[in-house]
């Protein structure tokens, strides 16, 4: 069965593993009726609409107009159609984003975060004892502190004149976040994330027979072809799985703001801070309401595609399981 | 041969697990050494101890105050998710409904690609038209409604797996329906609602994007976003507040998360956070 319960508002893949589930016990055993039934789900439902729903749905309107925070345009917006997308799709800045934001998910997610927790889960693996409890630890931490406060934790760590890090290196006055913010960005969410792969991945491991690395080995297979012929056909599910929820969540992850606001010189400006700059400090609704649509969009072709993946694999696991009946 | 290869291969581990142990902890020790230093620098180094930094918790008019917002919209947002979602995952767990699994698969759908960061100019607008505009309720009925349809999803996973033979006998004494729900369906599925509620709590507690654009007023924001202002506000910052109150602000999650995986272990068939 997926065990890949993951983070609980992922629980997407349960979406289709629900089906496994004889749904028979709606045999309304409490007497709840439709028209209760109804008023329960109701207020749920009534949420959701308004916060979750309309904005989606509202993007596009705004993605339309001019409208803007302050001024003649905040009373009486007008519709200007495609403007705003044609503009955007036409503008320097919006490109360097989407540009920056690409060497941020491929940098820190698909690279950092699933290549490290990989490595991490890999030689952790089969080890239960303090050292294992305590790289766990540490890794896990890093994932469940506050953002604000890693934030300044990294704040701290790069400082050009009291860092923990020019200390360590010897190279005082070394000014990370203004020579290099991108690559500050990137290993700050490389670090923030991996707990996330690791212990995905681990859990991935526990479910490779060891037999089968014990005969790769005894065949005189290396490390590398025991990950390539034995490991990875087993956990391919997994590895692309986790690849597109950690794409997902570093795409729209908001962190880097707290660290370089998108500075110096709007180098490690990626999308999600563009869109608060442009929108909610530039005071351009409908601009930024276009470039949130396209970052809709972007999700839902990631989360498409994460579905469809789930879908395919879960149709193979029943049919598996129907052969084995 | 062997034995030297397999040597090396032992030597590699430890150092690769050496460097990533430092990689992980070193960010994190100026958290745990700054708030006891008589003299917090901005350098991680032993502490000369003294508890006088938090003493500056007192003196700041926001701190504590702002732990307070925390704990209300954390709380808040708990209690509704919990209290709605278990009523709506009830209903779609014991009746059937037309279109029940589409709407159920949808909803998570939209609620995983439409995030606050790429829904903030709508919701702020939303935000604004509502009157929710520095509203701490405000605040909670957003961060709800993002949170409800894998809240509704956990929770009629667990509904669907507890029988229903209690409800039938309690109907044919005479119960209703919500005293059912009540009495007999939610203490067999406390641990979902657990589940969800720390669930809740960890997502709204680390949350900065929501109550960064929705709350004018400092007094009425969270610890979040006063840490934030706390290290971005002009002037020298000052370290000895800062490192007490991230300390304090930190510890209910680690606490949380020790809680949740002594008592549970966090292992993937049963992950907290976010």
């Amino acid at each position: 069965m997926v065990q890949l319960t993951s983070r609980p508002d992922e629980a997407a893949p349960r979406a289709y593993a629900d089906q496994r589930a004889p749904s028979g016990t709606a045999a309304d055993a409490a007497g709840l009726g439709r028209t209760r039934a109804a008023g329960f789900v109701a207020p749920s439902l009534l949420l959701i609409l308004l916060f979750l729903v309309l904005p989606a749905a509202w993007t596009i309107y705004l993605g339309v107009t001019n409208y803007r925070l302050t001024g003649l345009a905040a009373a009486h917006p007008e519709i200007v159609g495609i403007d705003n997308y044609t503009n955007a799709l036409g503008d320097g800045r919006f490109h360097t984003s989407l540009w920056l934001t690409l060497q941020f998910v491929l940098g820190s997610a698909v690279i950092g975060q699933a290549g490290l927790g990989f490595a991490i889960a890999w030689s952790l693996r089969e080890r239960r004892g303090p050292m294992r409890r305590i790289v766990e630890a540490f890794v896990l931490l890093a994932w469940i502190l506050p953002s604000s406060v890693v934030a300044f934790l990294w704040i701290a760590l790069l400082d050009r004149d009291g860092g923990t890090l020019n200390a360590l290196l010897q190279t005082p006055g070394t000014a990370w976040l203004l020579d290099h913010p991108m690559a500050c960005i990137i290993v700050f969410n490389t670090w923030r994330g991996t707990a996330f792969s690791m212990m995905l991945y681990s859990a991935a491991l526990d479910n490779v027979p060891p037999s089968h690395l014990e005969t790769a080995r005894l065949a005189g297979a290396n490390t590398w072809q025991q990950l390539r012929d034995v490991v990875f056909p087993l956990i391919r599910g997994h590895v692309l799985t986790n690849l597109l929820l950690i794409s997902l969540w570093t795409f729209n992850d908001f962190t880097p703001f707290l660290i370089t606001a998108g500075g110096p010189e709007q180098r490690s400006e990626i999308l999600a801070v563009y869109v608060y700059k442009v929108a909610l400090s530039g005071g351009q609704l409908g601009f930024g309401s276009a470039i949130s649509f396209l970052m809709l969009l972007i999700n839902l072709v990631i989360a498409l595609i994460y579905l469809r993946l789930l879908g395919r694999r879960n149709r193979a696991g029943r049919g598996l399981r129907g052969e084995e009946a | 041969m062997s034995t030297v290869s397999f040597v090396l291969t032992r030597i590699l581990r430890y150092v690769f697990l050496g460097l990533v142990l430092g990689f992980f902890a070193i960010p994190l020790l100026w958290l745990a050494t700054a708030p006891f230093d008589r003299t917090p620098k901005i350098t991680t180094s032993m502490p000369d101890f003294a508890l006088d930094n938090f003493r500056t918790l007192m003196d700041n008019p926001y701190a504590l105050g702002s732990l307070l917002n925390s704990v209300y919209l954390a709380g808040g947002t708990a209690i509704l998710v919990v209290v709605l979602a278990a009523l709506a995952a009830y209903a779609l767990s014991r009746v059937r409904v037309p279109g029940r699994d589409a709407l159920l698969y949808g909803l998570l759908l939209l609620s995983s690609i439409v995030t606050g960061t790429a829904t903030m100019v709508p919701l702020f607008e939303l935000a604004f038209r509502l009157n929710l505009i520095d509203s701490r309720l405000g605040v909670i009925l957003i961060l709800s409604g993002g949170l409800l349809p894998a809240a509704i999803f956990i929770l009629k996973d667990f509904m669907d797996s507890t029988p229903t033979s209690y409800e039938e006998s309690a109907r044919v004494f005479g119960a209703g329906p919500l005293r059912i729900m009540w009495q007999i369906v939610t203490p067999v599925v406390r641990p979902g609602l657990a589940t969800v509620a720390v669930w809740a709590v960890a997502n709204v507690w680390g949350n900065f994007l929501v109550p960064f654009l929705l709350l004018r007023s400092p007094d009425k924001a969270p610890a979040a976003v006063i840490m934030y202002t706390l290290y971005t506000e002009g002037g020298q910052a000052n370290l000895a507040l800062l490192s007490t109150f991230s300390l304090l602000y930190s510890l209910p999650v680690v606490l949380m998360f020790v809680f949740v995986s002594t008592r549970y272990g966090f292992r993937f068939h049963g992950g907290i956070k976010r």
